[in-house]
């Protein structure tokens, strides 16, 4: 995993509440085995005026110019700025894959659904939540100054404005070191092997019937 | 000291580790995994050198990609007609093989829709951590679980080491007091809390539904119930044990027996909230001032009861939500005023996770019987949930109810519910689903979804427009 420690980017809006996973990342696109390659499929009903395929080479399709991200002076951006609930519906992770491979690292919003927000941090990418005003205030400069970019550092907890302020943001401690070293979680769970084990045996005990009921092939 | 409450209880019963931070090291007792949400996963345990942890804790069944029709159906997987549907399938086959995971394949009389499967198999079990990389998930905290769905590299963490690492949520109660009318079922319940709380109530909380409302319930009704938690924003959602739930869970085959069925039972016994526990929020229904619920926008809180009128954005004073109800009238070609019975579905979709085990056949099939499909309704598709539902419908003579309707009858799985098969619904064209979303493009691009029980999904197949189910069947109001 990528780690995440200080991150300058342009930023970029997406302006609705209750941004779903399917909205996201739209379902045929799930079909691919892989895990990347959905960056071109971000927000495809949005994008594009028609109706994307797997496996189709984008760069011929009709695109929709009213969608911001289309927008020339959003090219490149790497901060989401979004409204309340972003990620909601589906767990798929397919959401935060495509939102990483189209180059977003960070994103910020008023609220995330909760499943989404968590398998961000699993992709190195930093969701943000700060309160509703500071967003919106954030919303505001975007749109009145082209090219607005933010600093986020995530060891400092702090956003960095152009206009030279700092918004502080909580994240919390474990997901925080993960991000900051790209640390690999299943990695750090196998260091407490010996308490699995330990747990195991005690279910054993006391409830027999969890265990080699459906067996293996 | 304050009592506990379920969720505690079930927390506490699964913590391996707990560590400063506040995260712990929670024990996961069963994995349901399915071909969408899985092949990253195990590429990731092959590319690390990994093996799965504990192989039997594990379950795989397809069930997003699988042809509902029965000639598509009858080849197998090989006969998949979508390419990339197939290879889904064929790598969810190829992995479990690998890893020596045991699966229900394809044309198994007992495959279905993951979480239709896992209980009905006895495979999710009160008292039982359950995950699988699919939301609902929430499904199994019917039956006194602590499920919850996961993504892709947390079905690899389970895998890898039969745990996740997991932060405590805050307690949510929502009771539904009294009793709810004839005709009101679980999938109203569920979408009149939704309404009331709203697609974000539940983040950050574990739901525990209650009330006696609730408790009446069947296991059928209160999977219904927890499986749209996630539509409430909460990651899980579940019911304390009771009698309904033992009777159900008893002789199921991956159910305890004998001896360890006695002790199985104690232990379940306990699995409810004390009568002192403190929950951080309450919500309270009245279940009798429920009807039966219509969504009529593209977010499932934009819903209300079938008599009323479609809202415009006047409606709402907060400017994210008008903006809302503006994109969504759009989206949905409805007008403001609107009577919700006006509205005409082209299609009706009967299953998903949610409406598609017997009992919601059964609540459909009484709407149906002796009445046709409205020749304004284009297809109405009637999806069981499992192949051991088919099989009791077919018991029952409820395929004949609806073919001798004009309705056809599928074989087991997703189908119209996310539209990743062949089933989905055509540009601007409205349906009435027993699923649970009724996200832009969810059934099909340009498509309009109307999320409603099994009743009134029958009842607007009928009529070929919404309509209050109660004033089609007997003893309803
Ligand atoms: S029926 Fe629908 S909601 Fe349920 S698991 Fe399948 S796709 Fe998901």
């Amino acid at each position: 995993m990528k780690p995440f420690t200080v991150h300058s980017g342009l930023v970029a809006p997406m302006d609705r509440a209750n941004v779903d996973t399917d909205l996201i990342i739209p379902k045929q696109f799930l079909k691919s085995i892989k895990r990347s390659g959905f960056g071109p499929n971000l927000f495809d009903e949005l994008r594009y005026l028609d109706e994307g395929q797997p496996g189709e080479d984008c760069s011929g399709r009709p695109v929709n110019d009213e969608f911001p991200l289309n927008f020339p002076r959003y090219a490149g951006a790497s901060v989401l700025l979004a409204r309340e609930n972003f990620g909601c519906g589906s767990s798929r992770e397919h959401a935060p894959w495509a939102l990483e491979d189209y180059g977003f690292r960070c994103i910020i919003a008023p609220s995330f659904a909760d499943i989404f927000f968590n398998n961000c941090f699993k992709n190195g990418m930093l969701p943000i939540a700060l309160d509703a005003e500071i967003v919106d205030g954030l919303f505001q400069a975007m749109y009145a100054n082209e090219g607005y970019a933010l600093e986020v550092d995530l060891p400092n907890q702090l956003i960095r404005t152009p206009e030279g302020e700092s918004i502080a943001f909580e994240v919390d401690a474990f997901r925080k070191d993960c991000t900051v070293n790209g640390l690999d979680d299943i990695g750090i769970t196998l260091k407490s092997a010996d308490a699995i084990r330990h747990y195991e045996a005690g279910l054993r005990q006391r409830a027999p019937w969890l265990f080699d009921v459906i067996g293996s092939r | 000291m304050a009592g506990k409450t379920l969720y505690d209880k079930l927390w506490q019963l699964h913590l391996v580790e707990q560590r400063d931070d506040g995260t712990a090291l929670i024990y996961i007792d069963r994995h349901l995994i399915h071909e969408v949400t899985s092949p990253q996963a195990f590429e990731g345990l092959r590319l690390a050198g990994r093996e799965p942890w504990r192989r039997d804790a594990n379950l795989a069944v397809p069930d997003h990609n699988v042809p509902t029709e029965k000639a598509e159906r009858a080849g197998g997987v090989a006969a998949i007609a979508d390419p990339v549907s197939r290879l889904q399938v064929q790598t969810l086959d190829e992995n479990c093989d690998a890893f020596d995971i045991v699966e229900i394949p394809i044309n198994d009389r007992r495959q279905g829709i993951v979480h239709v499967v896992g209980p009905e198999q006895g495979a999710t079990l009160p008292g039982m951590t359950v995950v699988c990389g699919d939301s609902h998930t929430s499904t199994h905290g019917a039956l006194g679980a602590l499920a919850h769905g996961i993504g892709t590299s947390e079905v690899e963490h389970v895998l890898a080491t039969q745990c996740l690492i997991q932060k405590k949520m805050k307690n949510l109660l929502i009771r539904v007091d009294g009793q709810v009318q004839p005709g009101v079922t679980a999938k109203d319940i569920a979408l009149a809390i939704i309404g009331e709380i709203g697609t974000a109530g539940g983040t950050g909380f574990a739901i525990e539904f209650g009330g006696e409302a609730v408790r009446a319930l069947s296991m059928e009704g209160r999977m219904t119930l927890c499986n749209m938690s996630i539509e409430a924003g909460a990651r899980m959602g579940m019911i304390a044990v009771d009698d309904v739930t033992l009777d159900y869970v008893k002789g199921r085959p991956y159910a305890p027996s004998g001896e360890q069925w006695t002790a199985a039972e104690a232990a379940w016994r306990d699995l409810h909230s004390d009568d002192d526990a403190e929950f951080d929020r309450v919500v309270v229904l009245e279940g009798a001032a429920i009807k039966p619920q219509v969504t009529w926008g593209t977010s499932p809180e934009m819903v209300l009861p079938i008599d009323a009128l479609v809202p415009g954005p006047q409606d709402f004073e907060d400017p994210v939500k008008r903006s809302a109800c503006e994109r969504a009238l759009e989206y949905m070609g409805l007008e403001a005023g609107q009577a919700i019975s006006e509205i005409r579905p082209d299609r009706v979709f009967i299953g998903s996770c949610t409406n598609s085990r017997i009992e919601d056949l059964r609540e459909a099939a009484n709407v149906v019987r002796g009445r046709s499909k409205a020749a304004s309704v284009k297809q109405v598709l009637i999806v069981p949930g499992s192949g051991e539902v088919k099989a009791q419908a077919e018991a029952e003579g409820l395929d004949k109810v609806f073919m001798d309707a004009g309705m056809e009858w599928r074989e087991p799985g997703c189908s119209m519910c996310l539209a990743m098969n062949a089933d989905k619904l055509g540009a601007g064209e409205h349906c009435a689903s027993t699923s649970n979303r009724n996200f832009e493009g969810r059934q099909g691009f340009g498509g309009r979804t109307h999320l409603v029980s099994p009743a009134m999904a029958a009842a607007a197949a009928v009529a070929g427009h919404f309509v209050d189910v109660r004033e089609l069947i007997e003893g309803a109001a």
